[in-house]
């Protein structure tokens, strides 16, 4: 970012009025949701809307198609997870203990993946993925097939008991929140505007004199933490860390969830994640048909709905579609 | 003369052989792969399941229909062929104008569904199948059953004959020119969306003929696809995709590579070819027989 003066990228745009009551009263929702909704299954559906938003943000902004990001779902669950049983650390502390892994996986991944375009990238970060899946089988502290349970819930701050599920409720919401506004935050940033150019013409963007791979890097560790904070929540929320959140499993369910949302939408993510979500959550007796419901979806989605829901709706509701320009033309 | 850097030479023996196997494999693969690519510019990620279905179409072919393992051999890539067909009309056709990554989640979609489904009905556990050549060469040091040699054999034969076929023969040079550039093609009057069909379900019949070859080696079981499909996204990043005799090659010296690794570092085994996928990232991120993208 050091090369880019404000005179030479125009200021984002300011939200507009109307998006900003859409907003607030999306935050009284969630605020009022507990008393609705089985506040767990709420921060399950949190903690997967900011994994398919850390997918969606690298697809949509810095077009990279990460088939890798179970690695750092999981490692910082495992993390946040040991440090909190074994160690006692803080709530606060252990998921940054579990942010930082992801970040720094998320470094040395991506210096090596941003080195291949396109497709290879896909294969490479899936590769990777399945490296620390091999670690997380072999090294003792994830407790292999066995996975890390009986994970307590930490104080917050030394003062927030959330062993009381209504203030983990809020802890939860308050660190997804956090990171939904990053990635707001980062979008409308000048950074974003030249992540933009780079996805949009990487051979211009490079000959106007930036460090294309700085900017991409920078997106896959930003992102990579994001996935990181959504894997520390889940363990704290659910005391359990296993070999599915590294597996390719979940890489694939948080794809799966920002095409059913929209690729390329803000809010997509959210969407996907409850209906994806919900429609796990009355399938629980059917766990055989998970894989196939889901392999479903994606084809159907692909086939018939590439816009995804919030595409969709933006579609038919023109005046709904001020983030079209930040969109990449896809469908 | 019995053992090589404190290492039996018995084992040396069986793990190089092992090694070639699982690079036939590897090499089969990444060559439907890179096929497949080259024509369709589609990473093919249904390309582990459509693997797993040719070995239970040939588990299916001896147990339902009582047919012998060359039967098999026969009949699955037959039925393969068919499934591509079918599904490169009905799915992939409509993405061609669109994004790639949509191609990408499609088949995606389509490889969890078909684990899922062959799941439902076998679980998880998987069917044997009977080694159809039994016995071995003698070679005094060690023993190779004869099934293993036939696997090395038949998968250096087919991966040369593609070569062949593509390189050296009028329609593949057919293909090679749709590839550089479709338009002109057409304006020849060739029929290129016919072509890219036909290309995909030879890609799919390839993987479904790898998994005859592979039944009676490993479990025929649902899992067997994934498992194998990401070494050889791995395999294919090592080599490139840019070239058939190079994907060829580096599934042949990856396996010998990883079987030597078993031999000398069990405990990297595992892991051993993306490690060489990082190393060939940091020194040749094009691949090693790949071009500048």
């Amino acid at each position: 970012m050091n090369s880019i003066s404000s005179s030479t990228i125009p200021a984002a745009p300011q939200v507009p009025a109307a998006t900003r009551w859409w907003l607030l009263v999306g935050i009284g929702l969630l605020c009022a949701a507990p008393w609705v909704a089985y506040p767990m299954f709420l921060v399950k559906l949190l903690c997967l809307a900011l994994l398919a938003a850390s997918v969606n943000f690298l697809i949509a902004y810095a077009g990279l198609l990460s088939f890798g990001h179970a690695m750092f779902y999981g490692s910082a669950a495992y993390v946040t997870g040991h440090v909190a049983k074994l160690w006692g650390w803080d709530g606060a502390l252990a998921v940054v203990a579990g942010v930082g892994i992801a970040a720094s996986l998320g470094l040395v991944t991506g210096i090596l993946a941003i080195r291949r375009q396109g497709i290879y990238f896909s294969m490479v970060t899936l590769a990777f993925a399945q490296v620390v899946y091999f670690m997380a089988m072999r090294l003792p502290f994830t407790h292999g097939e066995d996975g890390l349970q009986a994970v307590p819930r930490p104080r917050f701050f030394g003062l927030l008991e959330t062993e009381n599920t209504l203030v983990f409720y809020y802890v939860c919401l308050l660190a997804i929140g956090f990171g939904f506004w990053l990635i707001h935050r980062t979008v409308h940033s000048p950074f974003g505007q030249v992540l933009r150019a780079i996805r949009d013409n990487e051979a211009r963007a490079k000959s106007l004199g930036y460090q294309v791979n700085r900017y991409k890097l920078l997106a896959f560790v930003l992102s990579a933490s994001l996935a990181g904070l959504a894997g520390s929540m889940k363990v704290l929320a659910f005391s359990l860390a296993t070999l599915t959140d590294v597996g390719w499993g979940t890489s694939g369910e948080a794809l799966l969830v920002c095409i059913v949302g929209g690729l390329n939408t803000m809010l997509g993510p959210v969407v996907g994640a409850i209906v994806m979500g919900s429609m796990e959550h009355y399938l629980a007796g059917f766990a055989e048909w998970v894989l196939i419901i889901q392999g479903l979806v994606f084809v159907v989605v692909v086939m018939l709905f590439r816009q995804g829901l919030v595409g969709q709706w933006q579609h038919l509701l023109p005046w709904a579609a001020r983030e079209k320009d930040t969109g990449k033309e896809t469908a | 003369m019995d053992s090589i850097l404190g290492v039996p030479l018995v084992a040396l023996v069986g793990q190089v052989v092992i090694g070639l196997i699982n690079g036939a494999f590897y090499a089969l693969m990444s060559l439907g792969l890179a096929i497949i690519f080259g024509m369709l510019h589609v990473v093919n990620f249904t390309h582990g399941a459509q693997y797993m279905m040719g070995a239970f179409v040939a588990w299916g072919v001896t147990e339902y229909l009582g047919l012998s393992y060359w039967w098999a051999l026969l009949i699955t890539p037959v039925v393969m062929g068919l499934v591509g067909l079918l599904m490169e009309r009905a799915f992939l056709r409509h993405l061609y104008k669109v994004d790639h990554v949509y191609a990408l989640l499609l088949t995606f979609g389509v490889a969890l569904l078909l684990e899922g489904a062959f799941r439902l009905k076998f679980g998880i556990s998987g069917e044997p199948y009977k080694n159809p050549m039994t016995g071995g060469l003698d070679i005094g040091i060690s023993f190779i059953p004869w099934y293993r040699l036939w696997v090395i054999a038949v998968a250096i034969v087919v991966c040369l004959g593609t070569w062949f076929f593509i390189e050296r023969t009028k329609i593949g040079s057919y293909l090679r020119a749709a590839n550089e550039n479709p338009d002109l093609v057409r304006t020849f009057g060739i029929n290129v969306p016919r072509m890219l069909m036909l290309t995909y379900a030879f890609g799919v019949a390839l993987a479904g003929f790898s998994g005859v070859m592979a039944a009676p080696i490993y479990q025929v079981s649902p899992h067997m696809g994934s498992n194998l499909i990401i070494v050889v996204f791995a395999v294919v990043v090592i080599g490139g995709m840019g070239s058939i005799l190079g994907s060829v090659l580096t599934g042949f010296g990856l396996g010998l590579i990883e079987g030597l690794t078993k031999v000398f570092a069990p405990d990297y085994a595992g892991v051993i070819i993306f490690i060489v996928m990082i190393i060939t990232l940091v020194f040749r991120p094009n691949g090693l027989f790949g071009r500048a993208e």
